[in-house]
Order: C-alpha cells, then structure tokens, then sequence
C-alpha cells in the first residue's frame, strides 16, 4: 500500500474522486495542502481574488455539469468569506464540497491566530460536516462528503481540516474507499408505486391540469421524461426560477415562468387549475404569494425527494416521496399502459382558455417598447437570445431586475443552462459563477446578465479572468440604480429612493480594459445587435457590454402581496 | 400540542448542536431535552418535548430525520407510552413544617436524600404533571431550588426504538 502524507491524502482523494477543477485561496492553515497541490498535476487549481467567488465559481460548475464543485479556503478568514457562497447553495440544493483549513487540532477553541469554528458558523447552511480528527481518516471523510453532496437531496458539505492532521512528514497507507456506508442515510432510490397510481388515475381525470416544476427536476436529470409526459398528456407546463429549461422555454405548451415576476397565463393557469402537479418545486412564497388564497380549486400531487418539502407550505393531496426522475418515468409508464387520455374536450377548452390569456397579453411576456430612443432592458434580453440561440449558450445571472428580465424573455430550451441563485437571491454570484462554467464548457458561450450594483459585487474577479483566459461575456444592464429596489420603493414607499441609486460609478470600460479585457459601451438601440455580435463574436476574450437600459423601467408582472397567484400589476397603471 | 420525541442519534461530536440548533433555526420550540449514550455506546439517545401545531410537529419530525445524524425517531405520544421526569427540590424544613414536608414527599412517593436541620432534599419522579403538582402542594414560599432533569420515556409494549 501506499504510504502519504494528509495533505497528499487530500489532494489524491480529490483526483481519486475525479475532481477535475478545484477553486481556492492559500493561508496558514493550508500550507501543507497547498504544497501537496503543486507537487502533482491531476488536480487543476484555480486562484479566485475573494473566497466568495472561489464558492459560486465551484457552484456554476456544479449547476451547469450536475457535478459537486470543490472549493479550498484557509481557516478564519478565508473560511468566513465562502460563507455566502455556501448559503446559496444550501438554499438552491447544490452539490458543493469545501475543504477548509483549521488551527491544530490541539489550539482548537484557543482562540488562535486565524480560528474560527466553521463548522459552527456554517451549520444552519449545510447539509452535513465534517471535522476531521485524525490524517487517517481523510480519504473516508472525503469520500462521504462527495457522496452526501450529491445524493439524495443535494447540498454543500464542509470538510474542516486541522493544520496538524496535513502535515506532509507523517506518512500514512492511503487507499481511496470505492463505497461508503452511512447507516443513518438513506436517501429513498424510488418512488411508492401506490401513490403514483393515485396520481395517475388524478391526471387522467384532470380538467384543468397545469405541471409546476422545479430546480429538482434539472437536479435530478429528469427533464426528458418530465417533457415526455406533458407531451403525451398535452398539459401546460411552467417551470419555476429555478427549473427554467426543464421544459423547452420555445414550446408551445411551456407558459413561462410562475410566481411574483412570473406571465399573466402561468399565473392564471394555475389559480384556475383543478390539478397541479409539482415536480421538484418546493411552494417557495415567490411562487404561491398567499398560501391561504393558493390556487382554490386545485388538487395538488408533490412529487420530490426531500419528504419535507412536501406539505411545508401547501398541503399535498397525493405525496409521493422519491427521485423525480423514475417517478415521472414509472408515471409515464401506467400512463402509456392504460392506453386512456385525459378528457380531450375539457382539455380542448382549458387550452382555449390559456391561449386566450396569452394572447390578451401579446404572449408570455410584454412590455411597452417606447419612443426608440432608449434601450429597454428586456430588449437587450431578447436580442441577447437572438444572437446566441443557435450556440447552445449558457446564460447566468445576478440579481435584481436584470435577472427577472433574464428569466422572463430568454427562452431556455434545455436544463442547466440557467444560472441564478433562486433562492439566496445573492448579488455578486452571476459573474464567478459563469467563470466556472466558462472553464468547463471553454468552447460554449457563456454570458452573465448583471446589473451595475451586482457586478461590482465581485468585480476583482476579472483578475482571475485575465489568469485563467476565461472569455465570459458580461451584459451589464446598467440603470444606475438598484432597481429591484426602487422599483418596490416606487410601488410602497412613494419613490422615496432611500439609498437605492447607484452614485460614483466606474467606466466600466475603462476598468475592463485595465485588466486587459474587452469593454463596449451600448447606448442607443441600434448599437444593441452589432455589440452583442461582436462580444459573441470575439470568441476567446472576456467582454463586458456596458448597456445604458431605461432606469424608469419595473418588472412585470408582479403579484400583489397577500394574494391569490392572479393577483397582479400588470404594469405601472394596470392591474388583474 | 405536546408531543415528546425520542431520538436515536450517531454518538459523534457536533450531533446535538445540530438538533439543537435546528430548533432554534426553524423557530420550533424545546421544552425539555435529556440525552445520554445508549448501551450501544456508538449511539446517544435523545428525548425532547416541543409543542406545536400538527404541520409543525409533522416538520420538526421530518427535519429532524433529515440530519445526517439522526437515526432514528418516534414520536411518543402517538402512542402509548411511559414517561418520567426526575426533580431534586430543596425544601425549607424547619419547626412545624418539618413535618408537613414529610408527609407531603411520602404522599408523593418522594424519597428525602439529603437533610439538614432546617433543610430536605427531596427526590421525585413521575409525569412532569406530578413533580407540578408536588411543587404546588409545598408551597412557592417553601421551595428553595429545584432541578429536573427534561422528560424521558418510551413506548409501552413490544414497540421498541433501536437499529
Ligand atoms: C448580497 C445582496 N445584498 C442585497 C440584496 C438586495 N437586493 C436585491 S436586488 C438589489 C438591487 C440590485 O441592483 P442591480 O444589480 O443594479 O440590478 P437591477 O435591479 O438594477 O437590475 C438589491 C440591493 C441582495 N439580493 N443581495
Ligand atoms: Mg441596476
């Protein structure tokens, strides 16, 4: 057997697991790690400029390839500042390990130089951590925090590991464990037949049905059956924030995105529903607005694998505890085999109905186009779609309106194309997070759409860039303000503008090209198209797009707090 | 509702703050916790008393299994079942009421484990209800301290909580 140190223990668990890229920043704690980094060639580091960027890089990677992202920070600081990252991915279930430094094992709880106690400070935000005790036991440790990370429902796991354990002169047998067993964890492997039935006899009698799915569907790579069904059954479908592309967004029967921000039809289609069946979606309060008021009329069948999540907010009729993905294929099954459909007139009208509604609006989405002399944002949204649709981009974003607007006129075809932290809702996660799927996927375009609060959020990450050669398109939508902000401050607190303009602002131009980079500024429409093109077409160059939008713009539609989901400003003026 | 939960927990470090912090992280309440190794000394077994609407308790059970930590549970009051608190209450015992005292602890099958001689130290078990009661028939101005130990219990019967 062979015999290593801890910190070569580490690294090769890592390459034994088959990690490709790892995201990191060097300290104290990781001295002995870091010199085992460089002695080998497996493992591919990457050096961010903040350990923030170093978590949403690890989760891009993750969201786009459905693999965990690994990330190695220091002890104290460095661990503290992955802290957001860590949270963001906690709250969109995505699989992430991070390996952390820590003081020796001895001056735990000393207070020593560079200590703070990570596995405390990150509890709330983990699926589970781990302190390493001893050097032997690194290969398991890790192994069961790649496993934990991605089974199940996934989630970030932390790897806490004391300075002594890693030194590089002690030598141990490694081997790598092929499995491991964890006998409290089980995560289910299929769903219950029974209840699956229930569900199908519900969707074959359906009148009004509506599919609601989730980030759980991209997650447990369900997507084709999840298309197949909806097909078969001709229902209308709508994908959540985070479950955009799931179901292709240029289909007929797909209605946009539900919820807050999400289409008058969507919306409308689920209030008025006699069936909903919720697919890896969790009944998130940007979905439902009022629980008590939550579609009337609606049966509902939950499918999902984390049995908590189902009756957490909104009572399920028909629970099924499972992987999304044999659920909707054991579903599509009995569905095949009982050779029957759904009540083809009943549908007939309910389809009447939704086209009705999507026509009164002049599709999913609309907005008003004004006098040409600005640029909308949701403009620079679909032409960004029109120049890029045909290179399977992946498209990332940030948060504020920007990423609504992103949500709401980019047409995702395909799952994990989409990038955004749902959940969290984290500024400052779209741009390290397109890095990390840049590096990945180097020959596919890879935009973030952001907005000038947002980018400035982890702008030191263009450094980074310039390293590592990462060509990712910036679109800055910039309204010099925050807008998401203004905009409720508009619509509650009578334009009040309490800290919600963005003053001092860079030339974003000029930033980008100190850094060595590609900046253009956009101000007129006309000088829209021609830029995205050439950004898109400077292929191997990072290019950051500084669109001057429409700063008096909102996002709708937007439910109306304490609603029901048809409850909605449809624009400035207009409401359901 | 009252509902008392027993828990069968990995006997590794950081387990219990992590049902703990659970609980104060999804704003559930504890009102009682008692844990000690079990006779398999790989696992600690918890028992907690919360209250809570049924969706909540159904939530507290369901997040709770989700810990990596965590075993196995039951909820012990969906069933039958035996359940005991432990109180040690020091009493003022001095002229008269010496013998009150005594008569009280007896009455409630308290056993005196200390005395002094204006002081009783008396140890009782039972409901959580009884070691109430037993606080009441003493009298608030009596008592001096007391210390109980958190309800523990299991199902009655064949019904038993292990791997
Ligand atoms: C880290 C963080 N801080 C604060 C917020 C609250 N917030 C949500 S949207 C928003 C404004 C974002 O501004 P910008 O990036 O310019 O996007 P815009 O809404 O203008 O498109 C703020 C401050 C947040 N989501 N994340
Ligand atoms: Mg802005």
């Amino acid at each position: 057997m062979e015999l290593l140190s801890g910190a070569d223990m580490v690294v090769r668990s890592l390459a034994d697991e088959g990690v490709e890229y790892i995201y990191g920043y060097p300290g104290g704690a990781l001295l002995h790690v870091y010199d085992a980094l460089f002695r080998q060639d497996k493992v591919t580091h990457i050096l961010v400029r903040h350990e923030q960027a170093a978590t949403h890089m690890a989760d891009g990677y993750a969201r786009a390839t459905g693999k965990p992202g690994v990330v190695l920070v220091t002890s104290g600081p460095g661990a503290t500042n992955t802290i957001t990252g860590i949270a963001t991915a906690y709250m969109d279930s995505i699989p992430m390990v991070i390996l952390s430094g820590q003081v020796p094992s001895d001056f735990i709880g000393t207070d020593m130089f560079q200590e703070t106690d990570m596995i405390g400070v990150s509890r709330p935000i983990v699926k589970h951590s781990f302190l390493v005790k001893k050097a032997e036991d690194i290969p398991e440790t890790i192994r069961k925090a790649f496993y934990l990370a991605q089974t199940g429902r996934p989630g970030p796991v932390v790897v806490d590991l004391p300075k002594d354990i890693t030194n590089i002169n002690d030598k141990y047998e490694y081997k790598y464990p092929e499995k491991v067993k964890i006998r409290s964890y089980n995560p289910p492997q299929k769903g219950h037949t029974g209840q699956t039935r229930k569900a199908v006899e519900l969707l074959l009698k359906a009148r009004r049905p509506v599919i609601y799915s989730g980030g759980g569907v991209i997650l447990g790579h369900a997507s084709e059956q999840l298309t197949r069904l909806a097909k078969k059954l001709n229902m209308p479908v709508t994908n959540t924030l985070m479950g955009l592309g799931a179901y292709p967004g240029s289909d007929r029967q797909f209605l946009g995105m539900p919820g807050m921000h999400g289409s008058y039809a969507a919306n409308l289609a689920m209030h008025h529903s006699d069936l909903i069946l919720a697919v890896g979606a969790r009944f998130d309060d940007r979905v439902t607005n009022s629980t008590e008021k939550f579609c009337p009329s609606a049966k509902i069948i939950h499918i999902d694998i984390d049995p908590a999540s189902i009756s957490k907010t909104v009572t399920a009729d028909v629970p099924i505890v499972g992987p999304v993905a044999p659920v909707l294929e054991e579903m599509n099954r009995m569905v095949e085999d009982s050779g029957r459909l759904p009540d083809q007139d009943a549908l007939g009208n309910w389809w009447k109905q939704i086209d009705d509604w999507r026509e009164s609006r002049g599709g999913l989405f609309g907005y008003d186009r004004g006098n040409g002399e600005t640029i909308k944002p949701q403009q620079v949204i679909e032409t960004l779609y029109e120049v890029t649709r045909d290179s399977d981009p992946f498209i990332t974003s940030d948060v504020g309106q920007h990423q609504m607007f992103a949500a709401q006129y980019f047409r995702f075809d395909k799952p994990n194309r989409w990038i955004n932290s749902g959940g969290l809702g984290t500024m400052g996660f779209g741009f390290p997070a397109a890095m990390g799927v840049k590096l990945s996927f180097p020959d596919s375009p890879v935009a973030c759409v952001t907005g000038e609060g947002s980018i400035q959020m982890n702008i030191q990450e263009l450094s980074t860039c310039l390293q590592y050669d990462l060509g990712v398109k910036i679109i800055n939508l910039n309204n010099q303000a925050l807008g998401m902000v203004r905009q409720w401050q508009d619509m509650q607190y009578n334009s009040r503008y309490s800290h919600s303009y963005m003053e001092s602002l860079p030339d974003f131009v000029k930033l980008v090209e100190s850094y060595g980079h590609v900046g253009i500024r956009v101000e007129r429409p006309e000088e829209l198209r021609p830029a995205l093109e050439r950004a898109f077409a400077l292929k191997d160059r990072l290019v950051f797009l500084d669109v001057n939008v429409d700063p008096g713009e909102h996002v709708y539609p937007m439910h109306i707090k304490d609603g029901s989901m048809r409850d909605m400003w449809l624009s400035k003026t207009e409401r359901t | 509702m009252r509902r008392i939960i027993s828990v069968l927990v990995e006997n590794e470090p950081g387990a219990l703050s992590r049902i703990v912090g659970l609980f104060s992280q999804r704003n559930y309440n504890i009102e009682t916790l008692t844990v000690a190794p079990t006779e398999d000394a790989t696992l600690s077994r918890l028992t907690i008393t919360t209250a809570g609407k049924p969706q909540v308790i159904e939530q507290i059970t369901k997040q709770l299994n989700k810990l990596i930590d965590v075993v196995k549970l039951v909820d012990l009051t969906e069933g039958t079942h035996v359940e005991r608190e432990l109180m040690l209450i020091k009493v003022r015992a001095s002229g008269a009421m010496r013998a009150e005292v005594k008569r009280s602890a007896d009455i409630f099958r308290g056993q005196i484990v200390d005395v002094t001689s204006s002081v009783y130290t008396i140890q009782l078990t039972g409901t959580s209800d009884k070691l109430d009661a037993f606080i009441e028939a003493i009298g608030a101005a009596s008592v001096l301290e007391v210390v109980r130990s958190g309800v523990t219990g299991m199902a009655r019967g064949e019904k038993v909580l292990s791997l």
